[in-house]
């Protein structure tokens, strides 16, 4: 593939966006280009949560206080976090952010055409909530992060980034 | 023995009468007849949650103290959230558990473990600095004044009955004029 998408480029994404907390779970998908960087970084607060729906009050907590934060999470935790994400999100409109590794989907196939049912049904059920999303996965689709996660927090709506992979493995 | 759950939060409220508070469920309605107040964040929303918004506060102003009055039916939903707080450790998060056996707004049938669970066990094995268990009121109001002044994350298990009713005022606790008045509190607190 021509401009694969890097962890280097979504990071850099992030803090422009000026992003200060990462409230995460590991996700085979984002660990080694997102999480362990994150955890070296020292641009980044990182808080490791023990379940994701945790992650979605936490962000919404700091929301209140003009602080901006990440849910890092594969699409398995946003499946079990989706009634706190329907309050935050659809019922009080807070920008909560999240962006969610797609394990197990199949190299060059569309979330929505996958054979394995946790990716296919991510986003028509962001489709019913309401929640706009963006599937990251190429280079240049990185440069679109801040310009979206400015406008989550300045009209207050939830916020979600998909990720397929990195690199050859998208 | 146990202590009304209204006469217990009314010390509380004696001592902690102006900080940032995030009360759940019947706790919530007793709290908002108590001490109304527009830095009680109501809006908590699904069950269990409250500790982890509350944590989300306490990371994001670490200079403003935050009192969670949680349930244990809501706590055992999310028990994760013990150790959460305790990675993170929050000195600034104090975490009152209303202990009542039951899911008192839900039908008040019991709750599992109901004659056994030992929150305080539980939050100092999870990596907080102290914890409390408390049934008489007198004790617990003579112990408040020093727990408050410790740093946290600190967990207060009250075992208490229900006291005095408190209507249950749903649209004021999902109101976007409760959130927006928290949030003004919230910056009018920080400065901003």
């Amino acid at each position: 593939m021509t401009d694969p998408l890097s962890g280097e480029q979504i990071l850099a994404g992030l803090a422009q966006a000026e992003i200060e907390f990462v409230v995460a779970l590991p996700d085979i998908v984002t660990c080694d280009e997102l999480l362990w960087p994150i955890e070296r970084s020292q641009s980044f607060r990182l808080v490791n949560v023990c379940k994701e729906d945790e992650g979605v009050s936490i962000c919404a907590g700091m929301s209140y206080a003009e602080k901006r934060a990440l849910l890092l999470m594969q699409h398995t935790g946003f499946l079990d976090s989706i009634n706190a994400i329907r309050v935050m999100g659809m019922d009080y409109q807070l920008p909560v952010v999240m962006m969610i590794g797609l394990q197990g989907i199949e190299k060059d196939c569309a979330p929505t055409d996958s054979k394995q049912n946790g990716v296919r049904i991510v986003e028509p059920i962001l489709d019913a909530m309401s929640i706009p999303y963006h599937v990251l996965i190429r280079g240049r689709d990185a440069a679109g992060i801040p310009e979206a996660i400015d406008e989550a927090y300045t009209a207050s709506h939830p916020l979600v980034f998909l990720i397929p992979g990195f690199g050859d493995d998208a | 023995m146990t202590m009304k759950r209204d006469q217990a939060l009314r010390v509380l409220s004696q001592h902690y009468p102006d900080g940032i508070v995030v009360p759940v469920y019947q706790s919530a309605f007793d709290w908002m007849g108590i001490r109304p107040h527009p830095l009680n964040y109501l809006c908590t929303g699904a069950m269990g949650q409250g500790s982890s918004h509350a944590l989300g506060l306490a990371l994001a102003c670490p200079t403003e103290p935050v009192v969670v009055l949680d349930g244990d039916g809501s706590l055992l939903m999310n028990l994760g959230t013990l150790v959460t707080i305790g990675d993170q450790s929050p000195r600034n998060l104090w975490h009152f558990v209303c202990q009542n056996g039951m899911y008192e707004v839900n039908g008040e049938f019991p709750v599992p473990g109901k004659s056994t669970v030992d929150f305080a066990a539980m939050a100092m094995a999870a990596g907080y600095k102290a914890a409390h268990t408390f049934s008489d009121l007198n004790e617990f109001s003579c112990a408040l004044p020093s727990i408050l002044a410790t740093p946290g994350p600190l967990l207060v298990a009250l075992q208490v009955e229900a006291g005095a009713p408190f209507p249950r005022n749903y649209q004021e606790i999902h109101s976007a004029q409760s959130r927006a008045a928290f949030k003004a509190a919230l910056a009018g607190r920080r400065g901003r």
